[in-house]
């Protein structure tokens, strides 16, 4: 049940997090600003970048204890292995290819994940319009999140739907009917959070080509442009 | 025309040391309406006498002719040859103890698992056999009698790669005959019982809800209703205990 439950709340941060990071698509000044809110820029005297960092540590431990519990169900020798390729290939059955799907994204997930979080952990402040930008294309970032891109909306939206067949979620009168419409679902989600995705992170790499000669330079919102003027002009 | 069928049926006898495993084409006309217990009668009258499967009532009511065909497990006696392609392969069902060829031991698993959970009506007293038995709500009764559809065929075990990695995985066999139970009023386990039996990554908990069990049951039982069902029944009954403690 634990891992039911640490995977839902993983999964749901996922779509929180596309939506934080698609918020580059809106606008500049939107990408900074919701960087800023989650260092408390908005409601605290001085922003404090450990309060991302805390975040990051929390969402570290609940993925850690996730891949710890998923490990379990994970074949465990060569013979299980074999065993479950073999019965795979010739079963030819859906939900059963999906599991092989969650095994390998979850497994690409333990080395790619932690790339990602350590440098969020250790560098929260480097969130933001340029700076994404440039940890993306001049930092070198952009196949690690590529491959995190399809590995994690694959992993967390086949989740939720076997979450919901195996706990018997939105079942109603028909289990057959409602389980084929959680399949739509799902596909329908992996569609929009892969299209959303792919074109945030072609926007971020666009903004980090234009910005590469300029790399390290930290975005200003526009309506502080003025006042950051005056300061330098005195 | 009819087709020419092409049968690859894995053969091996275990009690001959002589017998290596190997798959042996047979050929035969196919006949408007032939299921796979005629392909299979046919093939032994006229060209393996001594080919071993199992079939008791042909219409998928003893579950006997359970086996692998063409890669998924299905009861022979309700396969038509004309759902299926031109050559197909036909394998015994793994987990179970192999008899000979096509024909397994499901008999011996099946009374180990019932063993095991204790699957039959626990009462608290000896009954009274002159009064007449507490009566029962009819939809009651029929969700009861729903859940002890199941022949005991072995396909659910067959078609789930957890119970084939994991060989105290008691599957869905096991789990829909402990949903039986706790749904009869006349058992008087409680749910901290039925936790015992089935409260572990061996019991429900070990479900990795693939659903083959659900998808290839030949009698179609609910059992990805009832996974879920006992899944939430099970976790509560660990939540209840943890708050104990």
């Amino acid at each position: 049940m634990l891992q039911s439950l640490t995977g839902l709340a993983l999964a749901l941060f996922m779509w929180l997090h596309m939506g934080f990071v698609s918020a580059i698509l809106i606008s500049e000044d939107v990408a900074w600003a919701v960087a800023r809110f989650f260092e408390g820029y908005f409601f605290l005297p001085r922003p404090q970048a450990w309060l991302v960092s805390s975040f990051v540590a929390v969402i570290s431990l609940l993925f850690a204890l996730h891949a710890l519990l998923a490990l379990r169900k994970f074949p465990a020798d060569w013979r299980q292995y074999r065993i479950a390729a073999t019965h795979g290939s010739r079963l030819r059955h859906g939900d059963t290819v999906l599991w092989f799907v969650q095994v390998a994204t979850g497994f690409a997930m333990f080395f790619l994940a932690p790339v990602h979080l350590y440098a969020m952990f250790m560098h929260p402040d480097l969130i933001g319009p340029y700076a994404s930008a440039d940890r993306v294309w001049t930092g070198g970032f952009w196949p690690l999140y590529l491959a995190l891109l399809f590995a994690v909306e694959v992993h967390g939206s086949v989740g939720l739907y076997r979450l919901a067949v195996k706990w018997g979620w939105f079942e109603g009168g028909d289990a057959r009917a409602s389980r084929r419409r959680l399949k739509i679902a799902m596909w329908g989600l992996i569609a929009f959070l892969l299209t959303l995705g792919l074109t945030t992170l072609m926007a971020e790499i666009r903004m980090g080509v234009e910005h590469a000669p300029r790399a390290g330079e930290r975005y200003v919102p526009t309506w502080q442009r003025g006042v950051t003027a005056a300061e330098e002009a005195r | 025309m009819s087709r020419r069928l092409k049968i690859s049926v894995f053969r091996h006898n275990p009690r001959d040391p002589q017998s290596v495993p190997r798959l042996v084409d047979y050929e035969l006309d196919e006949q408007p309406g032939m299921t796979l217990f005629i392909a299979l009668n046919a093939i032994r009258d006229t060209q393996a006498p001594d080919l071993n499967f199992d079939f008791v009532c042909r219409a998928g009511v003893c579950g006997a002719c359970a086996m692998v065909v063409d890669g998924r497990p299905g009861l022979a006696c309700r396969t038509l040859t004309n759902t299926l392609p031109d050559a197909f392969s036909l394998y015994p069902l793994p987990v179970f103890r192999l008899v000979a060829d096509l024909s397994v031991d499901t008999g011996r698993w099946m009374r180990e698992l019932a063993e095991r959970l204790q699957t039959w009506v626990h009462l608290e007293a000896e009954p009274e056999l002159d009064r007449l038995e507490a009566r029962m709500e009819p939809a009651l009764a029929e969700g009861v009698y729903e859940l002890d559809r199941c022949i005991e065929c072995g396909c659910c075990i067959a078609a789930c790669a957890t119970a084939q990695m994991r060989e105290g995985f008691v599957g869905a066999v096991g789990l829909n005959k402990i949903a039986r139970f706790r749904l009869d009023p006349a058992d008087t386990r409680a749910d901290a019982d039925f936790y015992e039996l089935i409260g572990s990554d061996e019991g429900i908990f070990g479900c990795m809800s693939l659903l083959a069990c659900n998808d290839l049951c030949p009698k179609e039982l609910p059992l990805q209703t009832q996974l879920a069902w006992l899944r939430r029944k099970m976790a509560g009954q660990g939540i209840r205990w943890l708050r104990r403690r």
